[in-house]
């Protein structure tokens, strides 16, 4: 067994803190203000409306956008002045579907995968979408699988991706009522090893009560 | 080497895509074989003319082919979310981007060179000027997938995209095309073209050095 080691940087600071953020669309002020930290193991779930910024909040967690004003730090150090560091750390899915209509699921992932710099074999990608349930899917290309096949195809990357902090915008979109249990159990037992969750949901995600969470709501902060 | 992985991995996953959609390429191919067809055919059988205007006839359906398909070189990645996911790649984005420019290149640049033989044939270039035209093209072309892409990059998401990239990139293009046409033109003169192939090796040098950076820090806008 691999003998624990713990940074000692990484315990005493808030592995994820954001000060001070605001979001400028145009003219209107989406948000302003917001502070937020988060802990090993420790959940945020955005409320509020279409239009709130949920999106917008969740995009400048993950260092895709900018805020108007204030900054974002990981483990200290803010995300801007080490964008590899923060991406190795980080798993974020958005709304897009994210997979290649022409190539098929196990093409995509493996085509990401080593994008992102990981090695990852054939069985590896097999036994993900095996546990998505889509074992009988892998060879078939996007473009011919249901809005919530692809959603679980893409949430398989989070079982070949070790990444501390997982950033979802809508991760039960489209998805059965089976697969939404499938993912939140995924969640809970990422959290349970220490990771971080964001997410965005219009249903309101159960996530075990041994996790610490938060949630934070949007449309109040205008 | 981690890094080169990557890169691979970006030129793979493109090619892969080509192979399963060949009309897009076929499309930029087929354009640059019939508008080098139809030059001779307006202008008529005269082989002194046609050797005269062979090397600047056939530069510019080039640059006009690689920029057919330099609109789809990131719109359709970012229209399907996969270029987010590859802006939030821990390896660097302008290694990505550089084997995605070379899958650009192998599929609309190279396929030109190995064209040239044939249709400069049809303007009855003599074989060692072929020659020459195919070693211009082999260092023009991928300069032209290296600056378009910057092009492509800065007007991503814009609308009317594919007539901002034109009205953008062919003006960088200018260079390559003096250089380009002109090696030819002046070996057939007898003044020999090292002089422009020089010049074009030294563009092309410099392009691959800073295109892709200035490529990737326009793509990193275009997703704000």
């Amino acid at each position: 067994m691999r003998p624990l080691r713990y940074d000692i940087t990484y315990m005493e600071t808030p592995a994820l803190v954001a000060r001070d953020l605001s979001c400028i669309r145009g003219k209107q002020t989406l948000f302003q203000n917001i502070d937020l930290q988060l802990d090993a193991g420790q959940w945020l779930y955005l409320q509020g409306e279409n239009g709130a910024g949920k999106t917008s909040l969740l995009r400048i967690l993950a260092g895709l956008t900018l805020p108007a004003d204030g900054e974002v730090l990981w483990q200290g150090t803010p995300i801007s002045e080490q964008r590899s560091q923060h991406y190795q750390d980080l798993l974020y899915i958005g709304h897009h579907a994210g997979l290649k209509e022409d190539l098929t699921l196990t093409e995509n992932l493996q085509a990401q995968c080593r994008m992102d710099g990981l090695r990852v074999s054939e069985a590896d990608i097999r036994d993900a979408l095996t546990r998505m349930g889509l074992a009988k899917r892998q060879h078939l290309p996007a473009r011919v699988l249901s809005a919530g096949q692809k959603r679980r195809g893409l949430l398989a990357r989070a079982l070949l991706r070790p990444a501390k902090l997982w950033i979802l915008d809508e991760p039960f979109n489209a998805l059965d009522v089976n697969a939404i249990a499938d993912v939140q159990n995924l969640l809970k037992a990422h959290l349970a090893q220490g990771g971080m969750l964001v997410l965005t949901s219009h249903q309101t995600p159960d996530l075990g009560t041994d996790a610490r969470g938060f949630v934070l709501n949007l449309s109040g902060s205008r | 080497m981690p890094v080169l992985s990557a890169y691979f991995a970006a030129l793979h996953r493109d090619l892969l895509l080509v192979m399963r959609r060949k009309t897009e390429v076929l499309t930029a191919l087929f354009f640059f074989v019939i508008v080098t067809t139809l030059l001779p055919l307006g202008i008529g059988p005269e082989p002194d003319l046609l050797r005269k205007i062979a090397p600047g006839a056939m530069w510019i359906a080039a640059l006009l082919a690689t920029l057919l398909g330099l609109q789809r070189l990131f719109a359709a990645d970012y229209a399907d979310g996969t270029l987010e996911q590859m802006v939030l790649s821990p390896e660097p984005l302008s290694i990505l981007v550089a084997g995605k420019i070379t899958a650009h290149w192998l599929v609309c640049g190279l396929p030109l060179v190995l064209l040239a033989p044939v249709i400069g044939l049809q303007f009855d270039l003599p074989a060692d000027a072929i020659g020459v035209l195919m070693l211009t093209l082999l260092i023009g072309t991928p300069l032209l997938s290296l600056l378009g892409a910057i092009g492509a990059a800065l007007t991503l998401g814009a609308r009317g995209s594919a007539l901002l990239v034109s009205l953008l990139v062919l003006p960088l293009y200018i260079p390559t095309l003096i250089f380009g046409a002109g090696a030819v033109e002046s070996y057939i003169a007898g003044l020999g073209a090292m002089g422009h192939f020089s010049l074009l090796g030294a563009l092309l040098i410099l392009a691959a050095a800073f295109a892709p950076w200035a490529t990737t820090a326009a793509l990193r806008i275009s997703l704000e």
